[in-house]
Parts: structure tokens; C-alpha cells; sequence
């Protein structure tokens, strides 16, 4: 019998692999961002291109936008290892699952919400976004995207295996991301006023070790129901 | 204070008899779902019961 | 103490503490909502500053105080349900939700008719009313989670864990108009001196009477639970004869 690999390795290979598969299939995995970009443009068409009126609602709008590009990619979290059984060995196998729940959602966060902190700049600047501004933007996203992924990979583990369940993940994360979606599109609109927005980005710093800590149980004990 | 003073509440009468109004009847609602849901899960027990006997 | 607990459980049992409990509570919250009635109409003198209007507090805040009890009580008997895997704690957990939820949903409307006359706007989005939007949408969930699944024990055991969730959201909702610059108003009723106490009795009996009322409508959905959850076919039919 081999000595059983340490968790870190274990959680690099978890972390690896969820990769490797999102880049097979990039064409799924750049869909959050097509849809940032999308909703992006409507609102200046929808609303009034004039710069001012932009301003005042791009922190807004952005971080809607970013919120429900996320939840689109929150769907694959689990459902595809949940499919082929993956899942299964992953509880099976030993190792403590809040943990590897922890790399599971990291590389979910990497394919997602990454890509949307890093487009955001040049969706910000289209919605008349001064570029004093940018740095918190992306900063108050980085936070909020990550506390999405936290908290959606706990609504996507309980929605394991329920049929269609895509509605339903988004009206779990809802409600318990919205102070992160309050406290981030302040932070936001605060820079774009040329104001300090330290106050809210250390609540949303706040919440993002809150649900690192947290959400790992609540996945991992999710999980374990849900594979039974 | 007579009957109509007490029905006006002060010229407030359209907010707080509303209020109160939807609150009792959200009261009432829960009495009468409750009760339908205890019927619906003898029911559904009844049904359990007999699929249970009609199949050994 | 656990042989007390699995013998409350069984149908015949539990039905005949419901025969006794489901009366006591309804009369005892007839009552207590009455006298709560008639002292907050009737008998309180108006506010000094908000007159005859301010009379909705006697049906508002009961309804918010109860939307948070039943949700911790929900919580709680989730928490009970998952570690010890009680079946009537988890029953607990699926009656209480969706009295809880029509809790919510009255407490947010009376304050959204409040608010009109009195701060001119029926909604605003500060931290208490939000907080308090957000548990209703956690119950809502709570209730669509339960549905999507057919066995029952997985029902309740996912359902279980997300009621542990959102309890964060209680100290929230509590301490809002403490943590933040709120329109609403700061804690009067639970602040000793911070009312007189002609409008604060109708208040207590309003909110005993509406907790009362929660105990009583639980126990009528309870029994229903129970019901579901049992496996023993020569309990149920012992039951179902009644």
C-alpha cells in the first residue's frame, strides 16, 4: 500500500484538474465573460450614452452584471463530476472534504470570476468609469466574486442532482450574497465619486473570510448528503 | 371617542386598517393551511397504506 | 430522556399531546390577542408624534419579532435534526417554515403601510428592511429547496443545512439600527424605559399572543409531519382510524 498523499498535493490535483477540463471545454467557460460584456453594452443603449447618467449607475450595474454572469457559471461546479461519479470518490475517498472543497472552489473562482475581475476594466471604462476609479473596481470585484464562489459552491452542493435546479441555485446564493453586492457597489461608487472606499471593501474583506470559513462546512456536509 | 372617530384613527384610517387587516387574514390563511396540510398528508398516508397492502 | 423523545414522536403519541397543546395555545392566544387588541387600539393614547397612525406598531412588530423567532426556532430544530438525525426535528424545521415566511411577509408589508404616511417613502434600502427582505428570501428558498426533491430525508437534510446557513442573517437584522445609521427606528419595545407602559402592555400581549399562535398552528401542521415521516404501517393505521 502507498503512504496516502498529503492534502495540499491532493488539493493541487483537484485544483489541477478542474482546469484542465474547463480549458477542454473553454467554450463554456468564457460564457460568464461574453455575458458581462453583453449586458454591459445594453445599458448604455437601454438608458442614454451620455457619460453622466453612466457614472452614476455603472457601479451598479457592473456589479449586478457580474453577480448574475457568476451564477450562470455556478451550475458546473459540481454537476459534471457529479455525473460521471467523480464526486463520489472525491467524499469517498478519506480525505477531509471541507478542504478539498476549498480547491474545488478556488478553480471554479479562477475559471469565473477571475476572468470577470479582469475584464472589468474595460467594461467599467465603457460605462464612463474614470480610470481613478479602476483599481477599486477590480479590487471590490476580486473580493465579491470570491464570496460568490464561496457561497454558490454551498447553494450548488445542495442542489446536487435536483433536476433543473439551475433557478434554484440562484435564489439560495441571493439572498446571503447580497451584503457583498451592497457593500461592493458602494465601494465602487464611492471611487467613481473620487472618495475613499476603504470602509466598505474592509466589510467585503470581511466577508470574504467569513464565507471561507464558513461555506467549506456547509459544502462539505452538503456533499455528503447529496451523494448518498 | 365615539364609533366614528375610532373608525377614522385620526385621518391615518386608509394605512392602519389595511394593516391590520392584512395581518389577520394572513393569521387566518395559515389556520386554514395548516389544516389542509394534515388532511393531504393522511391522505397521502391512506394511499401509502393501501398501494402497501394491495401489493403484498 | 431520548426513550421520551422517540415515544413523543409516534403518531398516536404525539397526536394525543397535539389533542391537548393545539386548543390550550389557540384559546390562550384568542385571549392575549384580544386584550392586546383592545389595550392598543382602544385604551393606548395616541403618539405625540405620529398620532393614531402610530397603532400599527401593535401588529408590526410582533409580526417581525416572530418572523425572527420562528426562523432561529427553525434553525435550531434543523441543527437538532442533522447532528442527533431526528425525524421531529426536522419536522419542526418544515412546519415552522412556512408560518415564519407569512411572518416575514407581514412584518414587511405593515412597515412598508407604516412608512408611507409617516417617512413619506413605502420602501427605502437601508440595512434593517433589507436584512429583513433577505430572510424572507431565505425562507422562500428554504421552502423551494424542500420541494425539488422527492425523498424526504434528503429533503430534509439539505433543507437542514441551508436554515444553518442563513442565521447569520438573524444578528443582522437585530443589530442593524445599532451597526448602521438606519431610518428605522432604533429597539423601543425590549428597551426598558424606552416607552410607557400603557403602549407597551398591548404590545406583549400582542406578541405573546401571536407566539402563542405559532405553537398552535405548528402543532396542526406537526401532526401532519409526523404523519409523512413515519414508516411503521401498523402506527399509521392506528392513526388514520381516528
Amino acid at each position: 500500500m502507498t503512504a496516502r498523499p498529503g492534502l495540499w498535493r491532493v488539493g493541487m490535483a483537484v485544483y489541477a484538474r478542474d482546469l484542465r477540463l474547463a480549458f477542454r471545454r473553454w467554450e463554456q467557460a468564457v460564457q460568464p465573460v461574453v455575458f458581462l460584456l453583453m449586458v454591459a453594452t445594453l445599458f448604455p443603449l437601454a438608458l442614454s450614452p451620455e457619460a453622466a447618467q453612466l457614472r452614476g449607475v455603472a457601479a451598479g450595474v457592473l456589479w449586478v452584471a457580474a453577480l448574475l454572469a457568476s451564477l450562470l457559471a455556478l451550475e458546473f461546479l459540481f454537476r459534471a463530476d457529479h455525473e460521471d461519479g467523480s464526486l463520489e470518490q472525491l467524499v469517498l475517498s478519506g480525505h477531509p472534504l471541507g478542504w478539498l472543497s476549498i480547491f474545488k472552489v478556488l478553480a471554479h473562482w479562477t475559471i469565473s470570476g477571475l476572468p470577470l475581475v479582469l475584464v472589468s476594466p474595460v467594461v467599467a471604462t465603457s460605462l464612463a468609469v474614470p480610470a481613478s476609479a479602476l483599481a477599486v473596481v477590480m479590487l471590490s470585484l476580486l473580493l465579491g466574486t470570491g464570496v460568490l464562489s464561496f457561497v454558490g459552491g454551498a447553494a450548488a452542493a445542495l442542489t446536487l442532482g435536483v433536476k433543473r435546479g439551475g433557478v434554484l441555485v440562484s435564489v439560495l446564493t441571493l439572498p446571503l450574497v447580497m451584503p457583498a453586492l451592497i457593500f461592493g457597489a458602494q465601494a465602487a461608487d464611492l471611487a467613481i465619486m473620487g472618495e475613499s472606499a476603504r470602509g466598505p471593501l474592509l466589510l467585503l474583506l470581511a466577508l470574504l473570510v467569513l464565507s471561507v470559513s464558513l461555506a467549506p462546512l456547509a459544502i462539505a456536509a452538503a456533499l455528503r448528503i447529496g451523494v448518498e | 371617542m365615539n364609533i366614528a372617530e375610532f373608525l377614522a384613527m385620526g385621518g391615518y384610517a386608509a394605512y392602519v386598517w389595511p394593516a391590520y387587516g392584512l395581518v389577520f387574514a394572513v393569521l387566518a390563511l395559515n389556520v386554514w393551511a395548516a389544516r389542509r396540510s394534515h388532511e393531504r398528508a393522511l391522505e397521502e398516508a391512506r394511499r401509502r397504506l393501501m398501494q402497501e397492502e394491495s401489493g403484498r | 430522556m431520548w426513550t421520551w423523545f422517540h415515544k413523543l414522536a409516534s403518531p398516536p403519541h404525539f397526536y394525543r399531546i397535539a389533542g391537548l397543546t393545539i386548543p390550550a395555545f389557540s384559546w390562550a392566544a384568542g385571549l392575549l390577542v384580544a386584550a392586546g387588541l383592545y389595550g392598543g387600539l382602544v385604551l393606548a393614547p395616541p403618539d405625540y408624534q405620529q398620532g393614531e397612525g402610530f397603532r400599527i406598531f401593535y401588529v408590526h412588530v410582533p409580526s417581525a419579532i416572530l418572523s425572527m423567532f420562528v426562523y432561529a426556532t427553525m434553525a435550531i430544530a434543523a441543527a437538532i435534526g442533522l447532528i442527533w438525525r431526528m425525524k421531529l426535528a426536522h419536522a419542526v424545521a418544515a412546519a415552522s417554515a412556512p408560518i415564519g415566511a407569512w411572518f416575514t411577509a407581514c412584518a414587511l408589508a405593515t412597515g412598508s403601510i407604516w412608512g408611507k404616511p409617516m417617512w413619506g417613502t413605502w420602501w427605502v434600502g437601508d440595512a434593517r428592511l433589507t436584512s429583513e427582505l433577505i430572510l424572507l428570501f431565505l425562507y422562500l428558498g428554504y421552502l423551494g429547496l424542500r420541494s425539488s426533491f422527492d425523498d424526504l430525508q434528503r429533503a430534509d437534510r439539505a433543507s437542514a443545512v441551508l436554515a444553518v446557513i442563513g442565521i447569520v442573517n438573524l444578528p443582522v437584522i437585530h443589530y442593524s439600527v445599532v451597526w448602521w445609521n438606519s431610518i428605522h427606528q432604533g429597539s423601543t419595545l425590549l428597551t426598558p424605559g424606552a416607552m410607557p407602559i400603557a403602549m407597551k402592555w398591548p404590545a406583549l400581549c400582542m406578541l405573546a399572543g401571536f407566539a402563542l399562535f405559532y405553537g398552535a398552528v405548528l402543532f396542526v401542521r406537526l401532526r401532519g409531519e409526523v404523519v409523512r415521516r413515519e414508516r411503521s404501517a401498523a402506527w399509521l393505521r392506528e392513526v388514520l382510524v381516528k
